[in-house]
Order: structure tokens, then sequence, then C-alpha cells
């Protein structure tokens, strides 16, 4: 019965369950591939599925400031936002371009010209550094593909006055100049990582965990003093401009410390708008260009005559008739002094006078000094391209090379290496290596000439800027000044050119007791005058006069007292 | 009246139908990204089919046999129709614009070929003779070339699996079915010299979706993972980070089934699968009681059709098959597939329906 009933439903029973079965394994086997990707391999693609929307991420870390010695600010980091764009999902956005456009200051065709660049990349800016306010308004309009992002855009409080010695960073927040280059790894912050959520299309969803917190840049202090920097960039911007110069640069250091309290260059740039500026402009002169220092280191033959016990201050040297006969060459001076002191050299700033004392010395003792006041030697700023110089072993000096050393020519030196050699003057006898960062205490110097040369040399510089001497425009109201003016001429195709100069004046202050030092350069001035004494002197002046009052120093040359006022003001008040 | 339409139903499969479509509105809530807009569509579209499903349900068999030739002449002419003057979208001309609604005359062709092969093979006592074995191949292959014409070829080899299997079911011989068998693996590098470039990448990537891990191997890839991560329990409804983050390409239509198996785990994956087979077997037991030739044919392969669905569809989407655009039967989101889905659910419960009044 069942029999012819089952034959009755089914024309082919054995097809049928065939058919049933294979259905039935069917589906066994999707229910196995399910078991082996849910159960078997299930660790492996969880691992394959976070490595594929958990992605570490950067956490931009501030940059340290830089400051000066007081404090004040020199470079900051501002919080800005940059727009960035995915270019794909960015082409569906292309009716709100225009406003997009309008907001970054752009043309819409910038925009698309952008995008065409980038348009097979999942990521491209389409501006960096904008402020907040206008990536508010950015984020308000909520274009699909355009995001926003976090950075940090350094500000120059100082701008030109500073721009060489601090220096920038570029668009990524690395430092390319200055300061911010050399300090660079102190200065930059850690960035941090975190955990994200990335969705398909590379947005961050959500912060899942910090692995790492940022960790801001630590600030640079530097021994830069932004009162003394300003009024020696402007005092030397207003000499470039008056002396028609091709560019100057002026360095004023700590005597006791050896820190840099100013580095000035002209012509300078603003770091807070870089845009149009040639590469010349950048250049930090007071530490990458060398030159010849020419009469102010005379100072430094004459120590060296003093030392070797030979010659006192007082010792008679015949300068007449002005010029000296070395093999081929001749030394000349501008005038002839006939026979001078020592002292008088100096005063007087006469060639013949410091050749024949350097003659009279030994060359290794001559090189000692020179050598051991830094001449040659590397700097300690750290500051990026520094220049050594170049100062010849003794040993290669023919007689003219022992001859045009003593009064600056023949070997080459930076502005800085100039102010470094009078901070030896300065501080009796002892070099301390200069430096950008403020020093809490002196450090150790090296005994470079004995304290009792040294007051013999300063006092001669102190007579170098009185009224007979070539530096007395570098005297000031309130201090008493010592110094050495240069006038040199210039190197220029190899040969020495007749009426192409550097004017020059190195000096300390105030000269009773030495606190500060200054070397100004200024090159190539065509307004007429040339004379160190003339262009470069009135600088150091203006700056030291200034400076000395900014730090509070005690002036040591007031003008005479009315004794009899003081009398009367002594009686009234008590 | 009402009572009377009501008694067409056939309340198992009607219940399983009803719970898939309650998966199908969970899972699709997730994986739109909690849209209520397209959840909202899908179910007018539910609505929509369940209707169809009841009209087709009061049809008698003998009403649609009759009708068989002529469903399937409109549905032909209509494919030869998209062909010149069909819209095109995603790169194939697959549909036809009506003014109000769009659809795919290929749609037509899933149910329409194994109805002319049964209404061929019911004339004359089982099994077919060879003279109506070589008709049944060309209203297999006809519909089929047209389809591949547009180019679908997923389609194309579903109609074609539809009519084969009521061929199959009708009882050819075995010794056919193996020579049919060995032919097509002779002819299988003639094929595979015809298929599209992106076909073949497909077919190659399938057996190692990591060689090209960014290119045609991503979607398996990015779905198997999905699943896997899910586990045994799932992550959850709404918690399917692979999901959610929108690794998983065309995570509401086709690889839906990614999103179900990461949100709802082994469990929710096996128990889907369970639903599926008692629809299916609730199709062949239906098969099985139905009263002519024509009827147990079209049961048969209307049920075996949609295990092919399914089976195409999570094989893909598991990894195990290549990938071809087939939706999840009455999971994925869209609305075509669904129709004619319901409209074969409501043929099988006409014929169980129908079956006393149907002399034999």
């Amino acid at each position: 019965m069942s029999k012819t009933k089952t034959k009755k439903r089914l024309t082919h029973p054995v097809r049928f369950w065939f058919m049933v079965g294979a259905l039935l394994s069917g589906f066994v086997l999707l229910g196995t591939r399910a078991f082996i990707l849910q159960v078997i391999d299930a660790s492996y693609l969880k691992y394959q599925g976070a490595a594929r929307h958990v992605r570490t991420v950067d956490v931009v870390a501030s940059r340290g400031m830089v400051l000066d010695r007081n404090g004040a600010p020199l470079a900051i980091s501002t919080p800005v936002d940059s727009v960035w764009a995915n270019p794909k999902e960015f082409a569906d956005a292309k009716p709100q371009w225009p406003s997009l456009a309008k907001l970054l200051g752009m043309r819409s065709r910038e925009i698309g010209r952008l995008w065409q660049r980038y348009a097979d990349r999942e990521f491209m800016y389409l501006k960096r550094h904008i402020n907040p306010e206008i990536a508010k308004k950015i984020r308000d309009l909520n274009i699909p593909g355009v995001g926003l992002r976090r950075e940090y855009k350094r500000y120059y409080p100082t701008g030109a006055v500073s721009g060489h010695v601090v220096g920038f960073t570029n668009v990524d927040d690395t430092g390319q100049e200055g300061i911010e280059l050399a300090f660079d790894e102190v200065l930059r912050g850690q960035p941090g990582k975190q955990l994200v959520l990335k969705d398909g299309r590379r947005h961050v969803i959500k912060t899942l965990r910090r692995v790492r917190a940022a960790v801001d840049g630590n600030d640079v202090t530097t021994s830069l003093d932004s009162r003394i920097q300003y009024l020696a960039f402007r005092a030397l911007r207003a000499a470039v401009h008056e002396h028609k110069a091709r560019s100057a640069s002026a360095v004023v250091l700590d005597a006791k410390t050896g820190e840099v309290l100013a580095m000035v260059n002209v012509p300078s740039f603003n770091p807070n708008n870089r845009r149009r500026l040639r590469s010349g402009n950048f250049r930090n002169r007071a530490v990458t260009d060398v030159l010849e220092p020419g009469s102010t280191v005379k100072p430094f033959t004459i120590a060296a005559a003093l030392e070797s016990r030979g010659f006192e201050p007082d010792t008679p040297v015949e300068t007449g008739p002005g010029m000296l006969r070395i093999g081929k060459h001749t030394v000349r001076d501008t005038h002839d002094y006939g026979l001078l002191s020592v002292a008088h050299v100096i005063m007087k700033s006469s060639n013949v006078g410091a050749t024949k004392i350097a003659l009279e010395i030994d060359k290794q003792d001559l090189w000692q000094i020179f050598r051991g006041v830094g001449f040659g030697a590397a700097l300690s700023s750290g500051l990026p391209g520094e220049a050594r110089g170049r100062l010849n072993s003794y040993k290669r000096w023919r007689e003219i090379e022992h001859a045009t050393m003593a009064y600056g020519y023949g070997f080459s030196i930076t502005p800085l290496h100039l102010a470094q050699a009078y901070t030896v003057l300065a501080n009796d006898g002892q070099r301390v290596p200069v430096t950008l960062l403020r020093r809490d205490r002196v450090p150790d110097g090296t005994q470079v000439l004995s304290a009792r040369t040294v007051r013999q040399v300063r006092d001669m510089l102190e007579l170098a800027v009185s009224d007979e001497g070539t530096g007395r425009r570098a005297r000031t109201r309130h201090y008493r000044v010592a110094g050495k003016t240069g006038t040199v001429h210039k190197l220029i195709d190899g040969r020495y050119s007749a009426d192409r100069y550097r004017s020059v004046f190195a000096g300390i202050a105030p000269a009773s007791a030495p606190r500060l030092v200054m070397a100004v350069v200024v090159d190539d001035p065509t307004g007429g005058r040339y004379f160190g004494g003339e262009v470069a002197a009135p600088v150091f002046s203006k700056v030291m006069a200034g400076a000395l009052r900014f730090l509070n120093i005690a002036p040591d040359s007031l003008p005479a007292v009315d004794e009899k006022m003081m009398a009367r003001v002594a009686g009234e008040t008590g | 009246m009402f009572r009377r339409a009501f008694s067409h139903l056939d309340w198992p499969l009607l219940i399983a139908l009803i719970f898939l479509a309650g998966f199908s509105l969970t899972i699709l809530y997730s994986a739109a990204g909690s849209d209520a807009d397209i959840l909202g569509r899908q179910a007018m579209r539910m609505a929509a089919a369940f209707a169809v499903m009841f009209v087709m349900a009061q049809i008698p068999p003998t009403t649609l046999e009759r009708w068989s030739p002529h469903i399937f002449g409109t549905g032909f002419v209509l494919l030869i129709i998209v062909l010149v003057v069909g819209v095109i979208g995603k790169g194939a001309q697959r549909w036809l614009d009506l003014g109000i609604v769009q659809f795919q005359p290929a749609e037509i062709m899933k149910l329409a070929v194994p109805m002319m092969v049964a209404w061929l093979f019911a004339k004359h006592p089982l099994p077919p003779t060879k003279r109506y074995l070589i008709l049944a191949g060309f209203v297999i292959v006809l519909p089929a070339l047209l389809v591949v014409k547009q180019p679908d070829l997923g389609t194309a080899l579903l109609i074609a699996a539809s009519g084969l299997i009521a061929v199959l079911l009708a009882g050819i011989s075995w010794r056919l079915v193996g020579g049919v068998t060995l032919l097509t693996a002779a002819a299988a590098p003639l094929i595979w010299t015809q298929l599209h470039d992106y076909q073949k990448q497909r077919i190659l990537t399938m057996f190692d979706p990591w060689s090209d891990a960014l290119g045609s191997g991503y979607h398996t890839i990015q779905s198997t993972i999905a699943i896997g991560s899910g586990g045994v329990f799932g992550k959850g409804w709404l918690n399917g980070s692979q999901s959610h983050l929108e690794f998983i390409p065309e995570r509401s239509t086709d690889f839906i089934f990614a999103v179900f198996g990461e949100e709802f785990g082994l469990i929710g994956a096996i128990l889907l699968l369970g639903f599926y087979v008692f629809i299916i077997l609730r199709g062949l037991y239906i098969a099985s009681f139905a009263k002519n030739t024509y009827a147990r044919l079209v049961a048969g392969s209307l049920a075996l059709t949609f295990f092919l669905y399914v089976f195409v569809n999570i094989g893909m989407v598991t990894g195990i098959l290549p990938v071809v655009g087939v939706p999840l039967p009455l999971i994925s989101y869209g609305g075509t597939s669904m129709v004619t889905l319901m409209a074969a659910f409501g043929i099988l419960m006409s014929i169980h329906t129908h079956r006393r009044l149907m002399s034999d």
C-alpha cells in the first residue's frame, strides 16, 4: 500500500532523495565553512580585522619656545589647522569648492588644479596653517572628503630683528636655520601615539586609547637680550642705510660669561613671512662670513709683545717715514707718525709700528696668542654654518705674513671670533667659550694673557678712543669705553681693492670694569666715508650706551659734578 | 471570500518566510548604518513581495501551466528588448524602465524557464523523450545566452541551473547526466577563453584571495575577516566593527551575510541556515505531494533553485565560491529578486493548497 502510494507521488524516489541529500550536504558544507571561519580561524581573522581598522597615529607635540634671557619669547608655537582632502571623495563635493576656496583665500581653479594633481592619491593638503577661526568655518561646511589636522605654526615676535640667530622651522615644524636648527633636538617634542579606529575611507572614527602621551618640546632659554638685540639691529640698519653698505653684522657678548647678548645682521628677513626672499638674506653673517680683521687685532699683537717682556707701553718705536719695505712688499701708514710709543701705535693704528713690533717677537709667540684668543678655531655657539676662519700655522709663515698678521691681514675670522677675542681683553686675560644659551654661572676660562698685560692693552684701547685716537666716535656719554677701529681693504678676486673696504670696530665697556664686548663689521660702505672710526664706531657707541643702561650698570664716566651745587643739595636735605 | 483566499497560504512556509523578513530588517538596520529610510523602503518592498506571493497562491497550477508558454515568450521578448533599449546600470544593460518601476526581465526567466521545461515534459509520461530534451535544451540555453549578453553571467548561470534542475527532476538517465558533466568539464577551457578578464580574475582569486588582497581578492578577504571575527557568539547587533567601519563592500546587498556572521556569530549563521533548510525542505515536501507532473517539476525546481541561490551567495561570501553578483535570498537589500522569490513561494503554496482540487 505504502509502496504504491510512494510510487504515485514520486516518479523517481531515488532521484528525489538524491536531491535532498545534495541539498543537505550543501548546507553541511556551508555550516562547516562557517565553523572553520568562526571557530578555527577566528583568532587569526580577528587579528586581521583589527589590523585593518585599528591604526596607530601620531599625536602632534608642541614645539618648545625660544626665549631670551629674560623670558621674552623669540619663537612660539601657535596652534593652527591644516586643511586636507581625500581627492576621491572630494571630487563629489565639486559644488562646494567655490565656497571652500573663498574661505581658504584661493581660487576655485587652484583647487581644481591641486585636485587634478593628486586625483589618484588618497591624501592631499589643500592649505596648511590656517587660523582656527577659518578652520571652524570650514568644519561647519562639512564637505565630504575634507578634513582638518591640528598642527603648530611658529611665530617669531621679534621678526627680522632676531631672524638670523633664532632661525626658523619648515612647514613640518622642523628647525631649518639658527637656534631652531641648532637646538632642534631640545625644542622638538616627541609625538605621542594613540590607537584609533579608522573606517574603510581612513577617517578616524574613535580614539581607542593613548599608547604614549605626546611630550611637548622643551623651551630653550637663550643668552640673547631682546632689548639689546633690537637696539643693535636698529643701529646697524641705520648705519647700513647711511653709508650705503652692502651688509653688516654686530655681536654683543657678556664679557664675563661669553654669553651672546645680541647677534644681528643686515640685510635681514622676517621669519614670519619668508616668501620671495633671496637666500643671501638668510645668512647669519656674524658666524658664517669670514673677513680679515685688520687693525682690530693690533691689541693682540701688542699684547704678545708685552707678554714677551721685551716691550712696555712706553717703549719707543720708530714708524717714520710711514712705510716699511719687506721684500718686495711695502707696509704703509696713512700718515708719517714718526717716533711712537707702543701705546700710541695702538692709538694711531700704525701698521708700520705694529709690524716692527711683531717682527721683534717670535712668530710662534704671536701665533700662540692669536690661537689663544680663538682665531682660526671652531666656535662653540653651535649655530649652523659656523665658520672657523683660517689661521695658518706659524711654521708656514714667511716674513711678509709674519708682518701682515700684526695688523690683521693674511688670516680670516668671523665677527663672532672678533668679539670672543675681545672678551680676553675684558676678562683679565681669560678666554671663556661663547654660548647662545643663558649661563647661570661663569664657566672656567683659559688664561691666555696675563692680567697685567690685559690692563695695559685696555688702557691703550681707551687711548684709541680718545680725541687723538682713531675711534673717538665710539665713546659714550656716561661710560668709559675701550676699543679699536679697523679699516680693511677688501679682497676682491684675489687682489686687495684700493677703494673697497670693510669698516670694523671692536671694543669693551665700561672700560673701568668691563661688562660688555661688541664687534661691529660694516661691509663695503659706499657713501663716501669708510674708516672704521667713522662707520662702525658710532654703531658701537649707540648700542653700548643703551645696552649698559638696560643692564643697570653703574656709569663710570659721569660729567664732572659741580661741588658747590652738591653741597647745597646736601645742605637742603640735611 | 478572504477566508478562502487565506486558505491558499501554506502556514509553515509563511511563518518561516516572515522570520527571514524579520532577520532581513534587523541586519539591514545595522548594515545600513541605522538608516531608517532604507529600512522603510525594504519593508515596503517586503510588503509588496508578500502581496505578490498572496496573489500567486490564488492562481491554480492548471492555470499556471496553461500560461507557461506565454510567460516564457513574454520574458524572452523582454530580454531582447532590454538588450536594445535597456537602461545601463553599473556597466551592464539589465533594466527596463517602465516609468514607475524599473525591473530586470531576467528575473521573470528565473521562474519562466523551469515552468516552461515542466510544461514541455508534462505532456507525456516521464522520463522525457530525446526530442523534448533537445527542446528543453533550447528553452534553457537561449534565455541564458541573452542574459550573458547583458552581461550578467551570474544570473545566466542561475537561470540555466533552474532549468537543468527541472530536467534532472524529470528523470533523465544517469548516463546522460554523466555525459553532460564530462562534456562541461571538457568544454571548461573553451568557456574560460570566453570569460571577461574580471570574471577570470574572480575565479582565480577564489583559490587564493590573498594573492591580490587589495584588488579582486578584497571582497572575499574582507567578508571572511568579518565573519571570522564574529566568532561563535558574534559581536552583537550594531557592533560589527568591520561592517560599520565600511570595510565590507556591498554590505547591505550581496555581502550582507558577512555582517550577519560578524554580529551574530556561528550561532546566528547556523540559525539562519536552519531557516533556509526548513524552507527548502518544505518546498520539496510540497513537490512530493504535488498531484501532477507539471506541479511536481515546478515545485521541485523552484525549491532547489532557491537552495542554489542561498548556496551560491553564502559560498561566495565565505570564500568557497567565486564572487558573483547574487544577493542572499530574502535578506539582501533590494526589491527585484525578493519579488521573484516570493512569487515562487506563492506558486509553491498554490501547488500545495490546490492539490486536492486537481484530478490526477
